[in-house]
């Protein structure tokens, strides 16, 4: 049943992406699509902490930094590959994770909370203060990762918007199989159970600390490799990406979708992407209108918009 | 599946492209931070663009077209930068985009224009952007080097060789504190000590105090934007610290007087432009029309003070207008750009711009004037 359930996610994502070009009116609209894509990602790894592990983290825009950082930095530094350098900045953001999660996983609930979000700031921090190495407040550029120009030689001409398109959407299809596989493997099993309780877990022999440090580590890889293709496809970077607003943003989305399923996440990223979008025309009203859609899913969808629609269409004994 | 697709878009620009010339519309697109931390930049620039344009409009537009104006608000995010600059080339098909208050959201807007040939005029100061010269891209403020220069000139008249430094650590104070580094030695100033301090800090008497202990220190420079600024200014005066105290264009307006209080800011100097003098230029002055009738109208639209910010949108917004109305074809980008770079001795609020194929922003120093506060006001020191 659950691996039918995964099959079905999986392809309703992937005829998403490929059916939905077929209907865009201008190049614009792939900008969008990519954008969402980039912020489903980071949001399904966010399903993964938050969702299946049951813990918090305000402070993932700072690995979606490292990532975007390293794309900025390794290719003039160290003279590496962008590709190679979404790489790197996954391995830092993975290493950085594993670090500071052994200690502060302990925590829990606010104070977890709050140590994650010092995690960020400090991170954003630094991307502003070391201006001879990031830019400062003002950014640096992020040099092409080579692979559109390489396709138009062998004669498959793409816009931009249509190349960073195909790419995030193959990223985040890789990302969401990889999710949806972890749900129902023995690591996955293990953290909804500590996520239930973490005494009971434990007494079936979970090992609680290495679960926790494990979802973390891996939400932490989703986000930099997010953070790694904004970078790309916008070819210049400010500190704003590893803001603590980013932050929220992330988990904003990922509780708007439905925080344990991933085609939800990815639900609630293309709301929170395409709202202010659509709500250019009063633009003074957006936060309001985005702060009311908040508070009227949290009390009448807690479970998150698509969790709880199905649920509603399934019929209540489900 | 992809081949349709572009096939389908095709059709669709096409289309688009038809019924644009059938309005006799100029589509001029802006996307100016209007709210967020930069918004004392783009709030004047958007208000001040869409007061241009609805008075252009009643005065019969351009060669009888009028401007249709499509304007985003970035919220001063680079990444909503970047998008917005698509949505108005892609969906909103504009000739010619305004924009970008801070140097990284200018920076996203950029690639755009240059990738799509638009022609953008950005309104950010970094030296940056038109250096080196990109086809498309133009702007209308200073750069922070030149405020450096004209600060540093205004010093060496008064023989200051050794001055301190604090500046914000925010992208305006970091990138202006880094290009009057720079060029420091060129006009035979030392910077004896350097300090920081963060764009929401109340207190910055540590700072002063150790630029006051450091040997033979002759002025104070404090390169940055915001409360900052007023904050340094106040603590000078506490401090009793006696030595001429140089501010940067960033807080050129009345607000600031009024933050930093008339008694501390006595004396205080900074690179300004004639925007903030509207009421004490002579009549024969270059600028005058310009800048009189531009303070007044917004004044009267909007019952506020001019800002040097919005300045730059006005002096953007007049450049546009020249070039289309010498470009002889409204709906080709690339036309448009050509004009805009052959401009010369057009006069704005900023100054007197006149572009070239290796000069895109047009300014000298004489654009800037030495400013200084008397009284509670602004006196040029010329």
């Amino acid at each position: 049943m659950a691996g039918r359930n995964k099959w079905i996610s999986l392809g309703v994502l992937a005829l998403l992406i490929a059916l939905l070009p077929l209907f865009f009116p201008s190049g614009y609209y792939y900008r969008v699509g990519a954008l969402i894509f980039v912020n489903a990602l980071s949001v399904v790894g966010l399903v993964i902490l938050i969702g299946y592990a049951g813990q918090i983290s305000l402070g993932h825009a700072g690995f979606a930094g490292i990532g975007a950082y390293a794309c900025a930095l390794a290719p003039e530094h160290l003279g590496l590959h962008p590709a190679l350098a979404v790489l790197l900045g996954a391995v830092v953001s993975g290493v950085m994770a594993a670090l500071i999660g052994k200690p502060i996983l302990r925590l829990k609930g606010y104070y977890l909370a709050v140590a994650t979000l010092g995690f960020g700031i400090l991170v954003s921090m630094v991307l502003t203060n070391e201006r001879a190495l990031t830019g400062g407040p003002d950014g640096m550029n992020v040099a092409d990762l080579g692979l559109r120009g390489l396709l138009r030689d062998m004669g498959w001409r793409l816009s931009g918007g249509e190349f960073w398109y195909m790419i995030c959407g193959v990223v985040l299809l890789i990302g969401a199989w990889l999710a949806l596989n972890l749900f129902d493997s023995p690591s996955g099993r293990a953290m909804r159970a500590l996520h239930g309780s973490e005494v009971a877990a434990s007494t079936v022999g979970v090992d609680v600390p290495r679960q926790k440090l494990r979802a973390f580590v891996i939400s932490a890889v989703y986000a930099s490799v997010a953070g790694s293709l904004l970078a790309l496809q916008n070819g210049y970077i400010t500190p704003d990406v590893a803001g603590f607003m980013h932050s929220v943003e992330m988990v904003t989305m990922a509780v708007l979708g439905g925080v344990g399923s991933v085609l939800g996440a990815t639900f609630g990223a293309a709301i929170l992407t395409l709202l202010p979008q659509v709500l250019t025309v009063f633009a003074e009203y957006e936060q309001l209108v985005l702060g009311l859609v908040m508070v009227l899913v949290m009390i009448f969808l807690p479970q998150g918009l698509l969790p709880s629609i199905a649920r509603r269409l399934k019929g209540r004994d489900e | 599946m992809m081949s349709k697709t572009t096939t389908a878009l095709a059709t669709l620009a096409a289309l688009g492209a038809l019924t644009g010339a059938a309005q006799a519309e100029i589509r001029l697109g802006v996307s100016v931070s209007a709210t967020g931390p930069a918004a004392f930049l783009g709030d004047p620039e958007a208000k001040t663009l869409e007061m241009l344009v609805e008075q252009l409009n009643e005065e019969g537009g351009i060669n009888g077209e009028e401007i249709a104006l499509t304007l985003y608000d970035d919220g001063g995010d680079p990444n909503k930068a970047r998008t917005f600059a698509t949505r108005l080339v892609e969906d909103d098909e504009v000739v010619a985009i305004i924009g970008g208050s801070t140097t990284g959201t200018t920076m996203s807007i950029l690639s755009v224009a240059e990738d799509e040939g638009i022609p953008f005029i950005s309104l950010a100061g970094a030296i940056s952007i038109i250096d080196p010269v990109r086809e498309f891209v133009f702007k209308t403020p200073h750069t922070d080097r030149m405020a450096c220069e004209k600060i540093f000139t205004d010093m060496q008249a008064q023989d200051i060789t050794r001055i301190g430094m604090i500046s914000g650590t925010d992208g305006f104070g970091a990138s202006m504190q880094a290009q009057c580094k720079d060029v420091a030695g060129e006009y035979g100033i030392e910077i004896v000590a350097d300090e920081t301090y963060g764009p929401q800090d109340a207190d910055m008497t540590p700072q002063l105090t150790r630029i006051r202990n450091t040997d033979g220190v002759q002025a104070v420079l404090n390169p940055g934007f915001g409360q900052g600024p007023a904050i340094v200014t106040r603590n000078v005066a506490q401090l009793g610290f006696e030595v001429p105290l140089y501010q940067s264009h960033g807080v050129a307006s009345d607000a600031f007087i009024e933050l930093a209080g008339a008694e501390a800011a006595e004396g205080l100097r900074l690179p300004g432009t004639a925007l903030l003098i509207a009421d004490k230029l002579a009549e024969d002055d270059a600028q005058y029309e310009v800048v009189t009738s531009y303070t007044e109208a917004y004044k009267a639209k909007y019952d506020q003070d001019v800002s040097t910010f919005g300045g730059y949108a006005h002096d953007a917004f007049a450049l546009i207008v020249d070039a289309i109305s010498r470009a002889g074809d409204s709906e080709d980008p690339q036309a448009i750009r050509d004009a805009l770079e052959e401009t010369s001795g057009l006069v704005g609020t900023t100054g007197t711009y006149a572009f070239s194929p290796e000069d895109h922003l047009g300014l000298d120093l004489s654009a800037f004037r030495m400013l200084e506060i008397k009284d509670g006001d602004w006196l040029s020191v010329e």
